[in-house]
């Protein structure tokens, strides 16, 4: 696939292990046309975006599968390194599934797809606080819970494992 | 004199009895005439990736039963065999078996409850729905043999399943399996003979393949429009490559070509049954070796399986933890609604619901 890919865009593959490919996100969307029209790879269809948050950096992964040729791919783009404004070239106009998907990676992980035509929350509300699947958001029971009581916690762990 | 109209934009839902849940729509009618819709989502979302990453995977299993509520051995399917390929767990035959079993009763359940309320929105008040419903509840029985469970079946762990069926489970599914294609047929005899039906659903709502491919659309919407696709038959998960089983397709792509996939997946449904009703043999339902602690090694896995609805599939990321550092669900309801817009504006006002309805979404699975 990677090789398949180096073929005739160069400079789009940055590297690869097994059966995924990280792709430059400046190279993406263009990378993204050619996988869906390109005879040797027909991807018609986009199974899922998926956001992971890796503290240092954040990944988009695209899972595609062509119909025609029965075999899949997956394609990941790293963003965000240093957790500073993860952007991503958004793939709406070449899969519209990814309308929705984007949506909710932007709501939840808070990853921007430059190019989205409606890029508003999808399952938060407007005005929501953070994203909640970043590592660094604090959920409610974890917010509820005081902050000494907190740090007892935190103090007695230290105490067990010194 | 000419009259003069203007577009007014209505809100239904999400407390909306037609909506399958919360669901809510903006949609700006012309007269009769749906000229925009807006899908707003989230009224039921409820944090279940979040929540899956506080959780060992064993426990995950009782997650991804609230998502799709009306087919949950379906969504334990597709995790645990997102979980067997991140661990490298080898499944036990006889738990495979089983969990086929539950996934196709699943599947008929699952299509039983999207043909019932799809001919409540046609304005059949109770009557058919109670029919469709009947039948289910005996699936249900079967489930509670099987687990103790009706509805949130957590049946399925990575390895197999956790326990084996009893004695009179084999009995009732045999009992229930000599029904049931007499009442798909009196369904179907009822329902597609209709000519009140078949006037309100032919030629409403259609949808191109190309479009549905390129929105991503799966499962039985995408093959009411022809285009040949099923995972169990492609990908061939667990053991669906040793059974046989025919994917019925029709090319009309409208609600009534939809509606009548379901009806015809339902008699494959039972042809794989008795299938892996001939094909189980006696043996553990899942390995010694499994521990309930699994610990898959660093790295990623996908695995999408054709549920009820689509192909649902599950990204999952290990740490090397007890719990997935990161659980995405790739949700069959969310995406057949991408074209949703396509699909209602240019249609009038009463078919809206019915349309929505045979794309048959679970707002559970949406908003998750």
């Amino acid at each position: 696939m990677a090789v398949a890919i180096r073929a005739f865009a160069p400079g789009a593959v940055a590297s690869h292990y097994r059966d995924s490919v990280w792709v430059e996100p400046t190279e993406w969307l263009a990378l993204a046309t050619a996988l869906r029209d390109r005879r040797e790879f027909t991807f018609d269809l986009l199974n899922s975006i998926s956001a992971v948050d890796y503290i240092g950096y954040f990944e988009v992964v695209y899972h595609l599968t062509s119909l025609r040729q029965n075999r899949s791919a997956v394609v990941k783009v790293k963003c965000g390194e240093g957790r500073k404004d993860p952007i991503v070239p958004s793939v709406v106009s070449v899969w519209r599934t990814a309308d929705l998907q984007e949506r909710e990676a932007y709501d939840l992980m808070g990853i921007r797809f430059e190019g989205h035509p409606n890029l508003k929350r999808i399952m938060l509300w407007e005005g929501f606080p953070g994203h909640p699947l970043r590592k660094d958001f604090v959920t409610y029971d974890q917010s509820v819970v005081p902050l000494e009581a907190q740090q007892a916690v935190a103090e007695r762990k230290a105490q067990d494992g010194a | 004199m000419t009259l003069q109209t203007e577009p007014i934009s209505i809100n239904f839902g999400p407390q909306h009895p037609s909506t399958h849940g919360v669901f809510r729509m903006r949609v700006t009618f012309d007269g009769e005439l749906i000229v925009d819709v807006e899908p707003v989502f989230g009224y039921l979302h409820r944090g279940s990736e979040k929540l899956a990453e506080e959780r060992t995977y064993t426990q995950v299993v009782t997650l991804t039963d609230r998502m799709d509520y009306v087919a949950s051995m379906t969504n334990n399917q597709a995790y645990i065999l997102s979980v067997e390929k991140l661990a490298g767990i080898v499944p036990e035959p006889r738990g495979v078996w089983l969990r086929m079993i539950a996934a196709e009763l699943q599947r008929i359940a699952s299509h039983l409850v999207a043909t019932g309320f799809l001919i409540q929105d046609l304005g059949a008040l109770g009557t058919p729905l109670m029919y469709a419903m009947r039948e289910r509840e005996k699936i249900l029985d079967l489930f509670e043999m099987m687990c103790g469970a009706r509805i949130t079946n957590s049946y399925l762990r990575p390895g197999g399943v956790f326990a084996d069926a009893p004695d009179y489970f084999w009995q009732a599914l045999r009992q229930f399996m000599d029904d049931i294609p007499g009442q798909v047929d009196e369904m179907e005899e009822l329902l597609g003979s209709s000519e009140i039906i078949l006037q309100r659903t032919k030629s409403v709502a259609v949808l191109k393949p190309g479009d549905m491919v390129n929105a991503g659309i799966t499962g039985p919407m995408l093959r009411a429009g022809g285009v040949d696709w099923d995972l169990r038959h492609r990908n061939s998960y667990d053991y669906y490559d040793r059974v046989q089983f025919d994917r019925p397709l029709h090319h009309a792509s409208d609600n009534f070509a939809r509606y009548w996939v379901r009806i015809q997946e339902m008699r494959e449904s039972i042809k794989i049954v008795e299938q892996c009703i001939k094909a189980i043999e006696p043996g553990p339902v899942r390995p010694k070796s499994v521990p309930f602690l699994v610990r898959p090694p660093k790295g990623d896995s996908y695995v999408g399986i054709e549920c009820p609805k689509g192909e649902l599939g599950f990204y999952l990321v290990s740490d090397g933890g007890v719990s997935p550092y990161r659980c995405h669900v790739r949700a069959p309801s969310l995406m057949n609604l991408t074209l949703l817009k396509e699909m209602l504006v240019g249609t009038y006002m009463a078919d809206m619901f019915v349309s929505f309805g045979s794309t048959d979404i679970n707002m559970g699975e949406v908003d998750r």
